[in-house]
């Protein structure tokens, strides 16, 4: 066969200069599950990738200077106004570049989808306690990738000095320079001086195309790889013990389910881009220190932060002469205290639970009614937040008042994440009672099985592979 | 002499090993020949049977008759969204060489062509390969407590080949430290330090009130129930500096009476940030005399020194003091009764 011909050729060529045979078998038989909500993760990497390609051929053609110059290009509403070089630029992209405008919606949207799916698998990995031994590294990287991913998408829409991003990056300034003691140093330092000012954009610029794209490509490495050696884990299943992993290899079954997965993330962004408009910068009009959009409202996944910053109610906070900012605790002490507990979440959970040793079969959210209700209660809060952000648009809707629907928020932010948190903790003891109750009657063995799932975590380790401490045994 | 002679007579030493080594060699060629002969004639062994791949127990889910049907559909779907994708390529390179840049055409081809091949992928994945279930040990990701110790002492003992190390530790804090202190001084020239400006009251006593044109402002140009954005003469655009000014009644004002004189004919002026996040108070509703931010909608009563009455700001406004001089233009009386824009720790 000639496939074999090549195959072993290519193989003997490769392993006598990095002797890679073992480790070209134990990749292509490297086991990935089979489940849906593995692909959240992958469909962020994809994403991000995305992002990398779309952003260069941006960065190529945008120039972060707030310089002022007279518009005199291609859309014709702006001719003749005082804009900064950067909202120019930002305009050549969408109206003269060749196929600039698909790239820079399709960058935007992909920054959305790579925000949607980190959450979605961050939720994913919380609710069936992935995060347990020995991946509780691999939970603080990929919450620090969120922070990082979260951070790029502000710099990334405050760069282009519309209108909105103004005062996106007024709303920065004012949130950076409300910390406490260093706030005002910090805020100088980031941005070089009150807003705006012709020293922040290069920095955001260099922040937003180097600095954190670095961080986040080095950090997703260490996290691939410590999957790649940790091996996925399993959610609960026939054969699926601690001590095994079950699914599909990735050579060929899984090659071809990733690289079309890869494929269609980035069909379906290219859509997004060619046909829903986002940020469209000309309508918004240039930078204008005296006007403000109304209805003005970050990404989706800064609504959060901006719904916490119209709850919060004014208060006049001083420590003998200092002043403590009423922005200071929704917009700085809030997100803190949440990053916080997720942060330590792994590690909190030790203190209450009996696990020992490593965590390779997935629990079911109802299994763990507590830390589901938990997860549940915090997502109504984030949803109730990020619903506020919006409220000016729902009192319109609606047809009340701003006020009033304010009021009304303001108490359901603190009422509805304890109740939708009690509620689901009864609907899982339900679930898991019921499901106790069919595998009983079904079959006896089952029952012991299922009843005792975390027996499996303290089966004896196997005996330990000589060949680890002979040299150069891996 | 005796090293010459030793020089002899190790050069004879050396001609002999030469000799014996030729011979040896001639003896080893001869040997190597003869068994390379006899390989040739004999017949040649069948190959080493290879070794498993590690992959012979995993279990097929479906029967051969199974994917044999499977294929069949397979292959047809495959070559039909193949074909869709090629048409989307085809698309794309004639929209973009067309020239005209057409953002819908582009990317609705490109993303024809993405999802084609993506779908293509995926259903080879699932219809054209034998999926099969394959099932492996994990290896324990912990080494043995034996292996743990060599680790370890790997370290230490090359640690205790380290002399005068207390010396090196100190050297190492020290240099680190140093370092440190350089790159920190480094980033000082990134932002001037935040005093002077922060404080600024932005307006001096006496300056004239001018809109954006450069317009100056006397008392009879606003008419009561309006409002206009001012800025001191030097600074006209400043973010920092924006004053918004309205007329109001008169009567209505219940200014502190510190401030009494401050509203000549029903003058009143504020300044523009707010004091929340920084955004434009842009909005003015004569009717209830209230000024309203559109970011987060906090709201100031204009006739009791712009107090926040609503939403989440819990500073007034700063009130710029203001008189008209004797051919009633507008002039300010001093800075902002504080430092414009959103709080912060050493704010007075």
């Amino acid at each position: 066969m000639i496939t074999e011909k090549i195959a072993r050729q290519a193989s003997e060529a490769i392993d006598s200069r990095l002797r890679a045979a073992k480790f070209i078998r134990t990749a292509l038989n490297h086991v990935f599950p089979d489940h849906w909500s593995f692909m959240l993760g992958e469909i962020a990497l994809y994403s991000f990738m995305i992002l990398v390609v779309t952003g260069t051929y941006l960065a190529l053609f945008f120039h972060a200077s707030s310089a002022k110059v007279i518009y005199n290009g291609s859309y014709h509403a702006l001719d003749g106004q005082k804009v900064s070089v950067a909202y120019r630029s930002v305009l050549n992209i969408c109206f003269d570049v060749p196929a600039g405008l698909l790239v820079r919606q399709m960058h935007h949207w992909a920054a959305l989808i790579f925000l949607w799916a980190i959450l979605a698998h961050m939720a994913r990995i919380f609710l069936t306690a992935a995060y347990r031994k020995p991946r509780e590294m691999n939970w603080l990287i990929g919450l620090t990738l969120l922070v990082l991913a979260l951070v790029n998408g502000f710099f990334g829409y405050s760069m282009l000095d519309d209108l909105l991003s103004g005062t996106g990056l007024r709303i920065g300034y004012a949130i950076l320079i409300s910390i406490p003691l260093v706030g005002p140093w910090l805020a100088f330092l980031f941005m070089g001086g009150t807003v705006p000012n012709p020293a922040t954009l290069p920095r955001m610029f260099a922040l937003h195309i180097f600095l954190v794209p670095g961080l986040i490509t080095a950090l997703l490495g260490l996290h691939l790889f410590m999957i790649w050696r940790q091996l996925h884990t399993n959610y609960p299943g026939p054969k699926r013990t601690n001590r095994t992993i079950v699914g599909s290899r990735l050579w060929p079954a899984y090659t071809g389910k990733s690289i079309g997965l890869l494929l269609l993330v980035f069909g379906v962004i290219a859509g997004l881009g060619a046909f829903f408009q986002i940020d469209p910068v000309w309508t918004y009009g240039p930078y204008d220190p005296a006007s403000t959009m109304a209805g003005a409202q970050p990404d989706w996944y800064l609504g959060w932060v901006e719904g916490a910053l119209r709850l919060f109610p004014g208060v006049n906070l001083r420590l003998g002469h200092w002043l403590i900012p009423e922005i200071f605790f929704p917009a700085v002490l809030m997100p803190s205290l949440l990053f916080l507990f997720l942060y330590s979440w792994p590690f909190t959970e030790k203190l209450f639970s009996k696990d020992t040793g490593d965590q390779n079969v997935l629990r079911l959210p109802y299994e763990q009614p507590f830390l589901t209700a938990g997860g549940a209660g915090l997502f109504i809060f984030l949803l109730v937040l990020l619903v506020s952000g919006g409220d000016d648009f729902l009192a319109l809707a609606v047809g009340g008042s701003v006020v009033e629907i304010r009021t009304i928020l303001r108490i359901v932010v603190l009422i509805a994440p304890p109740c939708a948190a009690v509620l689901t903790y009864f609907i899982c003891v339900r679930v898991m009672r019921r499901k106790a109750l069919r595998t009983r009657m079904t079959s006896p063995e089952a029952s012991a099985e299922a009843a005792a799932p975390d027996e499996m975590a303290l089966e004896p380790r196997p005996p330990v592979d000589v060949h680890e401490l002979t040299p150069g045994g891996e | 002499m005796t090293d010459d002679g030793k020089q002899r007579k190790s050069g004879l030493t050396a001609f002999l090993d030469l000799c014996r080594e030729t011979l040896e060699l001639g003896g080893k060629t001869l040997d190597f020949l003869s068994t390379a002969m006899r390989q040739m004639q004999a017949p040649r062994r069948p190959p080493e049977p290879l070794a498993k791949s590690g992959r012979s127990e995993d279990r097929e889910l479906e029967t051969e008759a199974q994917i044999q049907r499977r294929e069949r559909i397979g292959t047809g779907l495959v070559i039909c969204f193949f074909l869709l994708a090629v048409l989307g390529g085809i698309g794309f390179l004639i929209a973009y060489w067309s020239g005209r840049n057409n953002t819908q055409v582009l990317g609705g081809s490109l993303a024809l062509f993405l999802c084609g091949m993506g779908i293509t992928l995926v259903l080879w994945a699932r219809l054209l390969v034998v999926q099969k279930e394959a099932v492996e040990q994990r290896h324990p990701l912990q080494s043995s407590p034996l292996a743990q110790k060599v680790a370890a002492k790997a370290f230490c003992d090359g640690a205790h080949d380290i002399r005068r190390r207390r010396l090196l530790a100190w050297m190492g804090v020290g240099g680190a430290g140093l370092f440190g202190a350089m790159v920190l001084s480094l980033l000082r020239s990134l932002g001037m330090s935040p005093d002077k400006s922060l404080y600024s009251r932005i307006w001096k006593g006496g300056q004239r009130l001018v809109t954006s044109d450069g317009k100056p402002l006397s008392l009879s140009s606003l008419e009561t129930g309006s409002m206009v954005t001012v800025f001191p003469e030097d600074q006209i655009g400043a973010e920092r500096a924006q004053t918004i000014l309205v007329r109001v009644k008169e009567h209505l004002l219940q200014l502190p009476s510190e401030r009494a004189g401050w509203a000549p004919s029903g003058y009143v002026a504020y300044s523009r940030v707010c004091t929340h996040a920084g955004c434009p108070v842009g909005e003015f509703e004569a009717e209830q005399s209230i000024l309203l931010c559109p970011c987060h909608q906090s709201t100031f009563d204009v006739l009791r020194a712009a107090a926040p009455t609503g939403g989440p700001a819990a500073r007034p406004l700063p009130q710029l003091p203001l008189y008209a001089d004797a051919d009633g233009t507008l002039r300010a009386g001093g800075g902002f009764t504080a430092p414009p824009g959103p709080g912060f720790w050493g704010i007075s």
